[in-house]
């Protein structure tokens, strides 16, 4: 655990340390302010709620996160640190979680910079804080979930658009088959419906708004500490069999 | 707790390709070992798996006792190892980076100062300490990767070409400091530097295509040349155009080859036949014959034709 905290501690030293992630906050905090006035309608809804800020998130979640999970492994590749690292006496699962929990840490960080629009909704009207509070948290994890698969992804290339191609990739489909435009679609086309609630069960998307309507449901809650949980570990299991490709 | 290495028929196979094929030997305390061989021959990989970067294919080694498939941690926890193209984390500063590899090898706070700067001195880093390391040269970035695998004074010290892309001061630097340390230490370092193994080396694995070929001291290793026990002689004399046969008719002498000749001075090579000593005979018959010697001298032989020969590349 020792380990895990030390390799936490760099990896996120090297975030404040690197400029390109401060264009990623600026990035994240104006698409935010775009999304939610421009686009949602914040004013014109006339709710005193966030519902238009969080609804987009899984959506800016797909460019966003796959940016910053990327380089977390194919960088060490590239570069050779990955010999360096593993030839220190760290365990593969150590090296795995110190790592995402920086790169979650840095994204957390990144949400709570939103806290402007938590203001403004307190000025504008009287928004049921729980609703709020429970949105954040379905928000961070959401972002954990997409930095789980990415991390997962980048320890598999050392090419870094790679590893943002596939995230996206992966995390789009993990998004769709719980959207209800998209769902429908199917249902249009005669699929059965109970294979596609099985299927939608497995969307980011549908455990991500239960918990944004205000209900800590723990399984929602479960959903995607277990995704974490099993992302990080093939992860760590990709590392240790194929380490030096 | 016993400081040696242990290699058993270790060996690393991708697919078809042999990259090691069963190598086994051992390395005592105080020894360095050098690694030669040509591009390709296996090197950078055995040293992958002796500091289990590398899972290997069949075989095992043993490193001060421990097990390197059963017991990476442990390993991992005594061995020093500069990878080949000496990598480290360019976004931090020397100071940092050392600080971070202290942490990770178990020392904080006093402890792990007096480590930084223990390796520091050691190195000569002191007035780049506050540098990102990726605007040091490459001399620096190779003494900051020798200070990472010096911080916890590990018994077994693995330098994969610690001298590749230094300037010859450096190379020299490095070198020293390697003779400094290895007194109480197992090194191992690879290198296709021939000077380097005769400069530090106290022995010499020559592998090629994965397959260890030679074993031996750096002496040992030239008396294999053609040319060792060579005479090269400058002479003197009247009769300059026969010595080349003169030469030539000694029993033990194989061939002789004339360097230069501008009578009345001659520059001859004379080889031996294979493990025949020569020199004495030449000197009595320059005596008996009256020739005047200008100099003289016994070659030792020749490490990279030795090396040329063994590893398959001697076409001439």
């Amino acid at each position: 655990m020792r380990n895990l905290y030390i390799i936490f501690k760099r990896e996120f030293a090297s975030y404040l340390h690197s400029p390109i992630i401060y264009v990623f906050l600026i990035f994240f905090l104006l698409l935010n302010g775009v999304f939610t006035f421009k686009i949602a309608g914040f004013y014109e809804r006339a709710q005193a709620d966030l519902n238009p800020f969080f609804m987009w998130h899984p959506w800016l979640y797909l460019f966003l996160i796959p940016a910053v999970s990327m380089r977390i492994w194919s960088e060490e590749r590239k570069s050779g640190t990955i010999e360096l690292l593993f030839t220190l006496p760290v365990g593969m699962f150590e090296a795995m979680a110190g790592k995402f929990l920086a790169a979650w840490l840095f994204t957390t960080i990144a949400l709570c910079l939103t806290f402007p629009m938590v203001i403004t909704v307190m000025y504008l009207g009287n928004p049921d804080l729980g609703v709020v509070i429970a949105g954040y948290i379905g928000s961070i994890l959401l972002s954990g979930s997409y930095l789980a698969v990415g991390s997962f992804f980048s320890a598999t290339t050392k090419n870094q658009v790679i590893s943002f191609i596939v995230t996206f990739s992966t995390c789009l489909v993990m998004v769709l088959i719980g959207f209800e435009p998209f769902v429908k679609y199917f249902q249009d086309m005669h699929f059965p419906v109970w294979l596609l609630e099985q299927i939608a069960a497995f969307s980011f998307y549908t455990h991500f708004m239960s918990i944004t309507k205000g209900i800590l449901d723990f399984r929602d809650i479960f959903y995607f500490l277990s995704l974490i949980t099993l992302s990080l570990y093939g992860g760590a299991l990709v590392l240790e069999n194929r380490k030096a490709v | 707790m016993h400081t040696e290495v242990n290699v058993q028929n270790l060996g690393k196979h991708y697919g078809p390709i042999k990259a090691v094929d069963g190598i086994s030997f051992s390395v005592q305390k105080g020894e360095v070992l050098g690694f030669l061989g040509p591009n390709g021959a296996g090197k950078t990989t055995t040293m992958k798996m002796l500091t289990c970067f590398l899972t290997p294919s069949f075989g095992t080694a043993n490193i001060c006792g421990f097990d390197i498939l059963e017991k990476s941690i442990d390993v991992r926890r005594i061995v020093g190892y500069i990878p080949e193209s000496a990598p480290s984390y360019d976004d931090m500063n020397v100071k940092s980076f050392l600080e971070f590899i202290a942490d990770i090898r178990g020392y904080d706070g006093s402890e792990r100062k007096k480590r930084v700067t223990r390796v520091v001195e050691i190195t000569n880093l002191s007035s780049v300490l506050s540098q990102d390391i990726e605007t040091l040269s490459k001399g620096y970035r190779r003494r900051v990767s020798l200070a990472q695998a010096l911080i916890h004074d590990p018994p077994v010290l693995i330098l994969d070409e610690p001298t590749d892309g230094l300037d010859p001061n450096q190379k020299h630097e490095v070198r020293t400091l390697i003779k400094d340390i290895a007194r109480d230490k197992v090194i191992i370092l690879s290198t296709h530097i021939l000077e380097e193994v005769d400069a530090v080396c106290s022995r010499a694995i020559i592998i090629s295509s994965g397959k260890i070929v030679a074993n031996e001291s750096p002496t040992e290793l030239r008396r294999r040349s053609r040319y060792a026990g060579s005479v090269e002689i400058a002479i003197r004399t009247e009769e300059a155009r026969r010595v080349h046969d003169i030469l030539q008719s000694i029993p033990q002498v194989q061939e002789v080859e004339t360097l230069s000749n501008d009578a009345p001075l001659s520059h001859y090579l004379a080889i031996p036949a294979k493990g025949a000593k020569i020199d004495e005979d030449i000197l009595k018959l320059a005596k008996e014959r009256d020739w005047k010697i200008e100099s003289f001298s016994i070659e030792k032989g020749r490490l990279d034709e030795v090396f040329r020969s063994i590893t398959g590349g001697g076409l001439s």
